[in-house]
């Protein structure tokens, strides 16, 4: 299995999703330029952290222009698994890949801290190695990570199972609508998530709960690929 | 062209006969030098680079002598004072780079960007050192957070400070916040940075190789911050508000992709010398660059990339526009360093040419407009030995008997009143708005006694810390230094590291009163010693003075920044009680010493008397002991006590583990001494209980006393003194006191 890591101006998480890569799960993995102009290698994108173009904009509202999101967007229509953590996420919404907006966090403040965090659907490729309704913890670092959508899409969240964390009742750390935490889009290999998993795959750090989103992707490749080979 | 655009600018004549270097701080008899040097009187763009650079804030003019005293080399040290940042060896071919600085003045005036530029301008000076910046901390102090004023500044200079870190994604890692009414108009705000570098890779700021391209790379220059580091070099006056100007404006983005550029640039190998453009801009690291190779340097100002229109030479030299950094590479090397700032959209424009005649020229619009010798901008500043003279509260001072307090007799009400202190409070408030985590190195959070950052790849890790009570400085500046330095130490040594050297960022007052310049000196010679005995050498700092309001100057305060090595991830150690049932011990000595501590501050309503005594070999011991039984594996936790004392560390330990206590101490002195004396060379441990035997041998053995006097238990602090009931609070509500204490006073 081969991964992208995306690499736009101002990204700076992009070093540590790609160690996480290589240490949960030592699957190949490389730094994919912002200017790229074909993916077709790669099995899943990671679409990283950080402040792209400085996000003196709304966050992500230049990065989604970037030639390789183009790419970016082909590759989760051909259904190839695409993760966007924290300015990855804002990126992916401003691209429309993922629906619903991040605000400014509702106590005007940036936020980086631990939380607790409520898996929701272990029914995609990022968390098949969760249990439903298991409690994670997984740190945040943002000042831009309060979900919003308009009641019409949460009702379609819900009814398609697109809700896939959230944060743990009364610890909701953004003004997030239903603690919204992560949503994949309707086909579910498209997530976004502002909690870092990438920053929870080592117990000295704090928590390794982050682990099982890189060995949930390898399970489910490996399982499409078997599946692939065998029909 | 050029005389239209410098018609306005004085002529050499109306410099000299109006004294217009006056107001660019340069004196009658500097400017006599000057004029010497030059064999003629200086124009407008000379005067303004030779102000600049004869500033204290870039000539040390004021502090070089004391400075001396530093001990700045050993063994492991690969770069001392002088360069960028100092650099001290950690085995395998590594090597650790840090240095801290100081950007009092611009946060006084604009705290959101004077903050975020410090901030900014000290990243530059690691990574160009050929480093990558792997952590931040810093040093802040503050008035009161009653005055409606501190709190504007203190709201901002966190989101400063938290605004370029974050961009960037250096995580901020550690520091301390105190507050006293002494920074009041003058708060204090010191940045480091730390960073890690293979011994290979080091970098120098020379301009190395006659005829040999300079390149300028990053933003374009702008007309802010020009006479930023003569701002520095005065006192703040009602009319320092009109400075804003001098104050820069930090743009991390950018700074991100000249720091990414740079550093590949260098991994290249083709750099012959790199500096940035911090403090005095472009003059600065030109004359330096070319003062350390011992060459000559010509500009041409018209290739300088210009954000305004109409910008003169003085202009340009003088801007402190941020995020610029300066490099020399051999012309075959051009087209290779081209392309890498190509890539990452980076300005990059060849500048000016390395030169054999030792002088700094700069060309304008066809016309030379300066020529000022390198050595005479560099080395000849006139070094001053001011007068000093120990102040009189010094020896008022040393009548008042602490121990005569009447005696607090609530002890839990006092504790919560030195937990709700803002100095000792959680400063979660402030370390969450910081992104401490990127990076993904972050072993142990702010919060402990020091940070510490893992190294990838190897089991060794870095502990770092930033230290200074300025309340013990004030009182006795020798024992206060000697004590600054000794607190960072047992910082480290508490995070499981042995301490390695220090970065000092001397913030004082105006140098010229007799009376600062005997606190300068005697805290130097404090902090020169502690470095001697605990053989952590000053590797690099920065001086800050003038640091004065309306009610005089600030109380004295050294800043210690230290990093220690954690020769393996086994060794951290945190100051959180860890289990039901450990041994709590107390080691050293706990003496009636209440002078400038908190809660002589907080409940006595008084800064006075002497403060806590140091023994220096005394403290050696007592770190080499129990950085040997952490190592051995002997301790679970440890935390060094200072603010606050006995009382407040047991709190901060328990609060911090979510366990109780039930400890009771033996001690001759009144209660309330017994428990928030700021007594030093004490460190609160705890161990397994089948471990507590071993530990208070090995610590016997080593020659330092240490006391049994608890036990980690249930959910409730309780401290006996002699068998009385001292302190009885559910660790819950201290928390609640302890965390609620800044959020409270800031809503």
């Amino acid at each position: 299995m081969k991964f992208a890591v995306i690499v736009f101006p101002g990204s700076n998480c992009d070093i540590d999703c790609y160690k996480a890569v290589e240490d949960t799960i030592g699957q190949k993995v490389d730094y994919v330029w912002h200017t790229a102009t074909d993916l077709s290698d790669y099995d899943c994108i990671l679409v990283p952290g950080g402040f792209s173009y400085g996000d003196y904009l709304r966050c992500g509202a230049i990065a989604r222009f970037a030639p390789v999101m183009n790419e970016v967007r082909k590759a989760a229509d051909a259904g190839k698994y695409v993760l966007g953590i924290c300015n990855g996420f804002q990126i992916l919404t401003e691209a429309g890949l993922l629906p619903g907006a991040l605000l400014r966090n509702n106590g005007m403040k940036f936020r980086c801290h631990a939380t607790e965090l409520e898996v929701v659907s272990n029914n995609t490729a990022f968390t098949n190695q969760y249990a439903l309704g298991e409690s994670i913890n997984i740190p945040i670092a943002h000042g831009e990570g309060n979900y919003y959508c308009d009641d019409a899409t949460l009702a379609e969240l819900k009814a398609n199972n697109q809700i896939v964390f959230r944060y743990a009742a009364g610890a909701n750390p953004n003004g997030s609508v239903e603690d919204i935490a992560g949503v994949s889009n309707k086909q579910g290999n498209v997530v976004g998530m502002m909690p870092h998993p990438e920053r929870a795959v080592d117990q000295l750090l704090g928590s390794e709960d982050g682990k099982r989103m890189f060995t949930s992707i390898l399970n489910a490749w490996r399982e499409q690929h078997g599946a692939a080979i065998n029909s | 062209m050029a005389q239209q655009l410098t018609a306005k600018e004085p002529t050499p004549e109306q410099i000299a006969d109006q004294q217009i270097y006056k107001q660019m701080g340069v004196t009658d008899n500097e400017y006599e030098l000057i004029c010497g040097f030059l064999g003629r009187q200086p124009n407008y763009t000379e005067i303004g680079v030779f102000s600049v650079m004869w500033s204290e804030h870039c000539s040390y003019k004021n502090s070089k002598n004391v400075l001396r005293r530093f001990p700045t080399s050993g063994p492991k040290v690969l770069m001392g004072p002088g360069e960028g940042a100092g650099i001290v060896d950690i085995g395998d071919n590594q090597a650790v780079v840090f240095k801290i600085e100081s950007h009092n003045h611009p946060s006084a005036i604009e705290p959101y960007q004077g903050a975020a530029t410090g901030v900014g301008g000290i990243i530059r000076d690691i990574f160009s050192m050929g480093a990558r910046p792997v952590a931040l901390l810093n040093s802040l102090r503050f008035g009161r957070l009653q005055n409606e004023r501190v709190r504007y500044l203190f709201e901002h200079v966190v989101s400063g400070i938290a605004g370029y870190g974050n961009c960037i994604g250096i995580p901020t890692v550690a520091g301390e916040v105190m507050f006293d009414e002494s920074y009041e108009g003058n708060p204090l705000v010191n940045a480091m940075c730390v960073g890690l570098i293979d011994h290979d890779k080091i970098q120098r700021g020379v301009a190395k190789g006659v005829g040999n391209p300079v390149f300028y790379v990053g933003p374009a220059t702008g007309r802010d911050g020009i006479h930023g580091a003569t701002f520095a070099s005065e006192e703040l006056t009602e009319e320092s508000e009109a400075k804003r100007p001098a104050v820069q404006v930090g743009d991390p983005f950018m700074e991100k992709l000249v720091m990414e550029a740079c550093l590949e640039l260098i991994d290249t190998g083709i750099v012959l010398g790199i500096q940035d453009m911090g403090a005095a801009g472009l003059t600065c690291s030109s004359a330096e660059m070319a003062s350390k190779a011992g060459n000559g340097l010509e500009l041409y100002l018209d290739e300088v990339p210009q954000r305004e229109e109409g910008m003169t030479p003085y202009e340009m030299m003088l801007s402190e526009s941020q995020e610029r950094m300066l490099f020399v590479v051999e012309p075959k090397d051009e087209a290779q360093a081209r392309e890498i700032f190509e890539r990452w959209g980076i300005i990059c424009a060849k500048v000016g040419k390395v030169t054999d005649d030792g002088r700094l020229r700069l060309f304008h619009q066809g016309e030379q407009v300066a020529d000022m010798p390198v050595t005479a901008l560099v080395d000849e500043c006139p070094v001053y030995d001011k007068p000093s003279k120990e102040p009189a509260y010094y020896g008022e001072n040393a009548k008042i008997d602490t121990a005569a307090y009447p005696e607090v007799k609530d002890l839990t009400g006092a504790l919560k009143q030195v937990l709700a202190s803002p100095t000792v409070a959680s400063k979660e408030w402030v370390y969450n708005q910081y992104d401490y985590m990127v990076r993904t190195s972050t072993a142990v959070q702010p919060g402990s006694d020091a940070a510490v950052v893992t190294i990838h790849g190897t089991r060794k890790a870095l502990a770092m810390t930033t230290d200074c009570n300025g309340r013990y400085v004030y009182l006795d500046p020798e024992v206060g230094g000697r004590i600054a330095v000794a607190e960072a130490a047992r910082n480290i040594v508490c995070s499981g590291a042995e301490p390695l050297a220090i970065t000092d960022n001397l913030n004082f007052g105006n140098p010229e009163k007799p009376e600062v310049f005997w606190q300068i000196e005697k805290s130097v010679d404090g902090m020169a010693e502690a470095c001697r005995e605990l053989d952590t050498p000053v590797i690099g700092g920065n001086v800050s003075l003038y640091n004065e309001n309306a009610k005089g100057a600030i109380y004295p305060t050294p800043v210690v920044g230290m990093v220690g090595l954690v020769h393996d991830v086994d060794h951290i150690t945190t100051q959180s009680f860890k289990s039901e049932g450990d041994r709590i011990i107390l080691v050293g000595n706990t003496k009636a010493e209440l002078g400038g501590s908190e809660l002589q501050y907080v409940v006595h309503g008084v800064t006075e008397g002497r403060p806590p005594t140091l023994d220096l070999a005394g403290e050696k011991k007592l770190l080499d002991a129990v950085l040997g039984a952490i190592q051995k594996g002997y301790v679970a936790s440890a935390h060094d006590l200072s603010e606050g004392g006995l009382a407040a560390a047991l709190a901060e330990s328990a609060i911090s583990g979510k366990l109780g206590a039930q400890v009771n101490v033996q001690s001759d002195l009144r209660p309330d001494i017994a428990l928030f004396s700021e007594s030093q060379s004490r460190i609160l441990l705890t161990a397994k209980p089948e471990q507590a035997e071993t530990l208070n041998k090995w610590l016997a053995e080593q020659g330092v006393v240490s006391a049994e006097i608890g036990i980690v238990k249930g959910t409730e602090l309780n401290i006996q003194v002699n068998g009385q009931p001292a302190v009885q609070a559910p660790v819950e509500q201290l928390e609640k006191v302890w965390k609620d204490a800044i959020p409270c006073l800031m809503n």
